[in-house]
This record gives C-alpha cells, structure tokens and sequence, in this order.
C-alpha cells in the first residue's frame, strides 16, 4: 500500500515530469527541422559504446518452447559478435566484415521482449524496446500473424526488423515491408520442394484431403500444397479449415477415410500439428490400403520440438524445413553452429534457433558493411546481397521482396531414432532453382516494400 | 448415412470427455455451491500424472557406449531405464507399455489429495463469498496451476502413447454391413467410451445406494436440516469435492493418449464444460452427464464438410446455437431444478 506521502511524491514527480516533456516538446516544436534531425539523424541512433538489439519471442503461451530456442541462439549470436565464446558460425560465413569486437566498434546488448504469439502483445513488447529500450533493430516471432504485424510496426517506427519463425506466404508477399527481411522459407517453397519428392514416392496417381489451420499461414500453405501436388497429377478431393486449438480433431479425421482420398495433408503447426498427426495415426489411416494403395499423411512444415510431441506418430512422414542440425555432416557451417551450441546448452539446435542466429549475424554483418546503423544504409546493404556459410549453403536475399533464396530441406519422420532430437532425417535437399519464383507470382501479388523510414 | 454414424460415434467420445468434467462441476456445484473454475486445471493434472507416471517408468541411468557417437562427435551415452533393468527387458517394457493404466491407479491417491488442498485450502475460504468472487479465485488458481505445470513440462505437448494392444482403429461399417473403411474408430476411444460410462454409472451408484451417498444428496437439498439433524455435512462434502477431483484427474488420464498433454488444455475443456453444465440444469448430475453427450455429438455433426460448406463456421458455433436455444426453451436447462443459483 502506498501511504499519502508516497503517492505525494510520484505525484509530484509525475508533475515534473510532465513539465519537463511539455517543455521539450515546445522546443522542439519552435526548432527548425534540420537541427532536429542533425540532433537524432534516425530512430535509436546508438549515441553511446554500446548498442541494443530486440528479442521478441514467445516466452509465454503455446509456442514458449520455440520462443526459449531462440532466445537461447540470441544470446549465442551476441556472444560471437561481441568476440567471446568459439565464434561459431562466424568463422563459417563469407563475410568477413565482423571483427568479433561488436559492431561498428560497439558492444551488443539486447532486451528481451514476450509476444505471447499474439500480434497485440508482440507490438506492444516491441513498442516498448524500440521506445524505452532504444532497440536499434527487432528480431523475433514464431507465427506469421505475429510477424506481419510486427513488421509492419517496425516499418513505421523506423527500425530495422529480421523475422526469424514466419512462414506465411504474405510475410513476404501482400504484407512485405522495406524493414522486414525474412531468412526462413515460405508455404510456396515448402510445396515447391514436396510436390515432386511426394509424386517420386507416392505416385502421380493420388488424391488428397487438407485439413488446414484457419488462419494466414494454414491458407497459404493449403494454396501451395494444392497447386504444386495438382501440377503432379493429383487430384484434391476436399479442403476443410479446422478451428486454432480444436484439441480434439476425431471428428475431421474421421470422415477422411471415406471420401475416397488416398492421401492427408495437414497444413498445421503446432499444438494443432501434434494433435492432429496423433490422432490420424491413432486412427490407424496409415494402417489402411485405399485405392488400392497405402494411405499416406503429409505435414508439409515440420518442426523437430513439434515432431517431440507426436512421438512415433512422425515416423516416415514427409515434410519440409528451414534447416536441421543434421546438416552438420556434410556442412562445416552447421557443424561449427551446432558445436558452440551444444556445448554451451548440451542439445543440438532446433531449425527455430538457426534462424534466429543467423538473422542476427546477417543484420550485424550489414551494419558493418555499410558502416551505418541508419535504416537505410542497412536495407541497401541487405537487398541482393549474396552470402554463404550459414548452414544453408549460397544464399541470396532478393531485393524485389526481401525474402532469402536458399535450397530447401525435404525431411522425413525418422524409423529408427536413436534420441529425440534425430526424430527427422533429412531426405533431400530441393535446389534454389526449383522452389524460385518470380516476385509478381500469384501467391506473393499485391502490396509493396514502400519507402525506407529513418524514423525521428 | 455412414457420415452421421461415424460422427455420432466422434460425438459420445467428445461427450464423454466433457461429460465427466461437467460431472465433477455439477458434484462441487451442488454440494457445495461453489463454481469452479479450476476445475479444467484438475482434468489437465491428471493427463500430467499420466506423463509422471511414464517418466517415473522410464527414468534411466546412463552407461558410454564408446563404439557409438552422439550429436558432438563425443561417445554415446546410451540409456535403460530402471525398470528393464530391475525386472528384465520384457516385464520392463510391458510397465512402460501400460503406463497409462497404471497412472489412473495413481491418479486416483494424487487427484483425492489435490483436491482436499484445494478446498481446505482455498476454496472453503469462499463458501460465504459471492460467485463472482468464487470464479475470481478458482480461475486465478487455475492459472497458477497451469503455470506451474509449464514451468516444469514445458509448453509443448508430450506424447503419452496407448497401450500397444489398443493402438489402430476397429472397422464399425463392416458390422452394420457398410463397406470396408466405411466406419472406422480407434480402439483406445473405445476404451475411453467404456471408461467414461463406467465412472459415471460408478458416481451415481454412489449417490444412489450408499448411506454417505443418501446423506449427501440430503445435504444437496436441504443442507440447514441435515447438520440440525447431527451430520456433519461438510466433511462429507469435502471428500465430495476430492471425489469431484479424481473423476476429473482420471478423466484427464485416460485422455493423454488421445491428445498429447500440454499446460493448457484445462482451459480449452472448460468453457464448453460450463455449457454443458448450464445446458444440462445448474446442479442436475444427469443433466451435466445428458448434455455432455448431447452437445459432444452435436460438435461431431456440425464438423462434417457438408455443413460446413452449407453454413460456413458452424464448426465453431453449434454449441453456443443450441445452448441458447434451449435456455430460450428452457431458462433452467434441461434438468434443472426450480430454486438452483436464483436467490
């Protein structure tokens, strides 16, 4: 309980305070712009030996486990670009521009911000570090509609923002951004990638049932599995939308049996992913023989902590990812990441943590490119710049939609696991050729970049 | 035809569910005339005991298998849990197979004395509080139990796998003389229909033919007149709220295998659970346990494509639909009683 003093006194300084902001605000009402703008040339100019960076990560709700992932490769990529630890993939990548002295001279610091997987919560935390905090750039999100409003507050408030886990179409698509840049693959490349191995291992002759997420992200990845499995030669008998979070999907997967599809593909994520997979599993579609051919389910994105939930129900299903730590065995990149991160947590990363790291590496490495932390010295620096040594191979973040090129993994459920975090195996990696697609595709149409914004 | 036969069966198994939580409210309801909001929280719980019981099963120690690799590039440790080691690989293997049968038997001692604590703890500070205030403070302690079941398992959810032996699905058309794969439905919701009819037959038997059940239900109707008569009716209701307790902590166990156990599917039951209380008449036990079923195939139905391509997100609404229509029909429910919850 505050006793009246003490509310004497916040009133008080509340008082003042307002005083004091009036004030400033009137003089810099009455300054000339110019001066202004020589005062604070963009939002957060780092002004003193240190620099903020913005984790905005679930750390609370349905995806708080992804969210730890990443924050956990946050706090390893500051390390590396602040020249401590093993210097992990640094040591890998093409550039060469980060020193490990920080950047631009300047020691990273970060704060850490909850977004709750909700847009409203993931605005309001980035708000409040690009504001109280003075966060230079924001980095983050594990869901699209996170992402897309995110990146949309970024744009407007003049910072820079790097989408870790986002893999709608339109993050990159109708709500594309001059701020926003995205490492990890989209629905349309994950269908790209599937649709042939899918064909090569299950015949062109197949017809399948969608169960998709209601929401952006269950849209678009529905819209792709669909087009790039029709350009196979199958045939799509049903798509039906199930509600976020039904918990129980019996009554979904079900009726799928009957309508004469020899296939399932669930466009879910998540708990709904997990959910869903368990149950067809239980429901023994994949024990079946259809059309005179073996059932088969799809989960077109795959996630290793979300292939923990399923359990055995993952094994031998098809699905795609961004990255996975088994890569280290023919990739020096991925072997030195997964090197300095097992040995500071005691577990290989998840496709989460890559993203993360190597957003963060890429957005440093641009500032130290281009010799600025203006916005605009940044974007520049990252349209079109061509890099390698991150564990995806060449990589490519085009200019026309600031979305990264980059072969795509084609994973399937492990048979014989040996620990849970071998649960997927990778199966094949799709070319970049394969998956492009010209930035005017009708899956990514409408919307525009807009105009870089230095902010105040 | 087949379609509706199959989602009526989808529906009793869903009811099932929502029939035992909305059970264990109406027992708390009535007896002690508190609305329990944590009462999601104890079906949760127990779908964790099941996934404590699995791991308790297979706690392992480690021994280096130096001929192996692991992820680092460092030996092996390759792992085998305590109970392979101590009664063989086969008996071993058979405890961890049946883990969840075994966790009902030890949900049972867990959820009791779980919810003693909650109502001589908490709860019973709350008799003479209004019901906004009593929502208020179950609801809060829901979400600190659902933290703290977080804060130790995570958020994502942890796989519990059925017995090997209930694992696939039973071909129902074929019996009814529907084509093959007409009609399909997995064992283990069989098994969890079985389960549910027998609890709830078990609860009502209860009530109906013991002495303790007699003195509770005259509690119910007339609590002033039963403690003037010498009973003391609020242990008997306290072990009724434990009771309450374990139908929903079982409850929960034997649903781990049907969805995996995460923090937060307390909440996703509750609210529906609430409707189904109301729909079913505030303190009516048959009532909650015939508009469980009800509203659960109803939920079945409404999900068949054809509906939802007629009236797009009847999915989501048809329970809301009904339970206002009959409340319209009838503002007690469906079993209600004259005189519940209108003082």
């Amino acid at each position: 309980m505050d006793t009246r003093e003490d509310i004497m006194t916040k009133l008080h300084l509340t008082r003042r305070g307002v005083i004091k902001a009036g004030a400033a605000t009137g003089a810099g009402l009455a300054m000339p712009t110019i001066f202004v703008k020589g005062a604070a040339a963009y939002t957060n100019e780092p002004k003193g030996s240190e620099v903020v960076f913005g984790f905005n990560v679930p750390q609370t709700g349905a995806y708080a486990d992804e969210g730890a992932d990443e924050l956990r490769a946050y706090k390893l990529a500051v390390e590396h670009i602040n020249g401590e630890g093993d210097g992990g993939m640094l040591n890998t990548f093409s550039s060469k521009a980060l020193k490990g002295n920080g950047v631009l001279g300047k020691k990273v610091t970060y704060v850490t911000g909850d977004t709750q997987t909700k847009s409203d919560a993931a605005r309001a935390s980035a708000r409040s570090m690009i504001e109280k905090d003075g966060a230079i750039m924001i980095t983050g999100g594990s869901s699209s509609g996170v992402a897309i409003a995110v990146q949309s507050l970024c744009q407007e408030a003049g910072v820079i923002f790097m989408a870790a886990l986002t893999h709608s179409n339109d993050t990159t698509g109708k709500d594309k951004k001059k701020h926003g840049f995205r490492h990890f693959f989209n629905a349309y490349m994950s269908g790209a990638a599937l649709g042939p191995v899918l064909a090569e291992a299950y015949g062109k002759d197949r017809r399948a049932y969608h169960l998709t997420a209601d929401y952006t992200w269950g849209y678009t990845q529905e819209a792709s599995m669909k087009y790039f499995t029709e350009k196979e030669g199958w045939e799509t008998v049903a798509t039906v939308r199930t509600p976020l979070g039904a918990g129980d999907f019996s009554s979904y997967i079900a009726p799928v049996l009957n309508s004469g599809a020899d296939v399932l593909i669930l466009n879910h994520y998540g708990r709904d992913m997990v959910n869903s997979l368990t149950q067809a599993v239980q429901f023994g579609l994949r024990d079946k023989i259809v059309n005179g051919k073996q059932f088969e389910i799809v989960v077109p994105l795959y996630s290793r902590l979300m292939a923990q939930g399923a359990g055995d129900a993952v094994k031998g299903i098809f699905g795609s990812q961004n990255w996975n730590w088994q890569l280290q065995k023919d990739d020096a990149a991925s072997r030195a990441f997964v090197k300095s991160f097992g040995e500071k947590y005691g577990f290989p990363p998840s496709q989460a943590a890559h993203v993360a790291y190597v957003q963060t590496i890429l957005y440093a490495d641009a500032v130290e490119r281009a010799g600025s932390f203006h916005p605009c010295a940044v974007i520049e620096a990252l349209e079109g710049y061509k890099f390698d040594g991150l564990g995806n191979g060449p990589v490519e973040y085009r200019a026309a939609d600031h979305q990264c090129f980059k072969d795509v993994l084609v994973v399937r459920g492990n048979e014989n696991p040996t620990s849970q975090y071998d649960l997927l195996e990778v199966y094949a990696k799709t070319p970049r050729a394969k998956v492009e697609y010209a930035p005017d595709n009708e899956f990514f149409a409408g919307g525009a970049l807009g105009e870089c914004n230095p902010g105040k | 035809m087949d379609a509706i036969i199959l989602q009526i069966l989808n529906g009793l198994d869903k009811g099932s569910a929502y029939a035992l939580i909305a059970l264990g409210l109406t027992i708390i309801f009535g007896t002690l005339g508190v609305v329990n909001f944590a009462h999601g929280a104890l079906f949760m719980l127990g779908a964790f005991v099941a996934v404590t019981v699995r791991r308790i099963l297979t706690l392992s120690f480690e021994t280096i298998d130096p001929t192996r690799k692991d992820f680092l590039g460092n030996p092996l440790k390759v792992k085998t849990t305590y109970v392979e080691h101590w009664f063989g690989p086969d008996a071993g293997q058979w405890l961890i197979d049946w883990s969840v049968p075994i966790a009902v038997i030890a949900a049972i001692p867990v959820m009791a004395l779980v919810g003693l604590a909650m109502e001589r703890g908490l709860v019973r500070h709350f008799y003479k509080r209004s019901h906004a205030d009593q929502i208020l403070v179950t609801f809060g302690l829901a979400i600190v139990i659902q933290e703290i079941i977080k804060y130790f398992f995570g958020a994502n959810p942890i796989p519990v796998p059925a017995p090997e032996i209930f694992r696939g699905s039973f071909d129902f058309g074929v019996l009814l003389g529907f084509p093959e794969n007409a009609i399909i439905y997995p064992y283990w919701r069989l098994v969890y229909f079985a389960f549910a009819a027998l609890v709830i037959g078990g609860v009502f038997a209860f009530l109906q033919f013991t002495t303790f059940g007699m003195v509770v239900r005259a509690g119910m109707a007339d609590r002033e007149t039963v403690t003037i008569l010498g009973i003391d009716i609020d242990r008997r209701f306290s072990i009724m709220f434990a009771l309450a307790a374990i139908v929903a902590g079982i409850a929960g166990v034997m649903y781990a295998p049907i969805n995996s156990p995460n923090y937060h599917m307390g909440m996703d039951y509750l609210v529906l659970s609430f409707v189904v209380v109301v729909v079913g008449g505030m303190g009516s036990l048959p009532g909650a346990v015939l508009a469980g079923f009800l509203l659960g195939i109803l939920e079945s139905i409404a999900s068949m494509k054809a509906l939802i391509d007629l009236v797009p997100g009847i999915n989501q609404v048809i329970i809301y639909l009904v339970a206002i229509v009959i409340l319209l029909i009838r503002p007690r429910g469906l079993m209600g009683r004259k005189g519940v919850m209108e003082d």
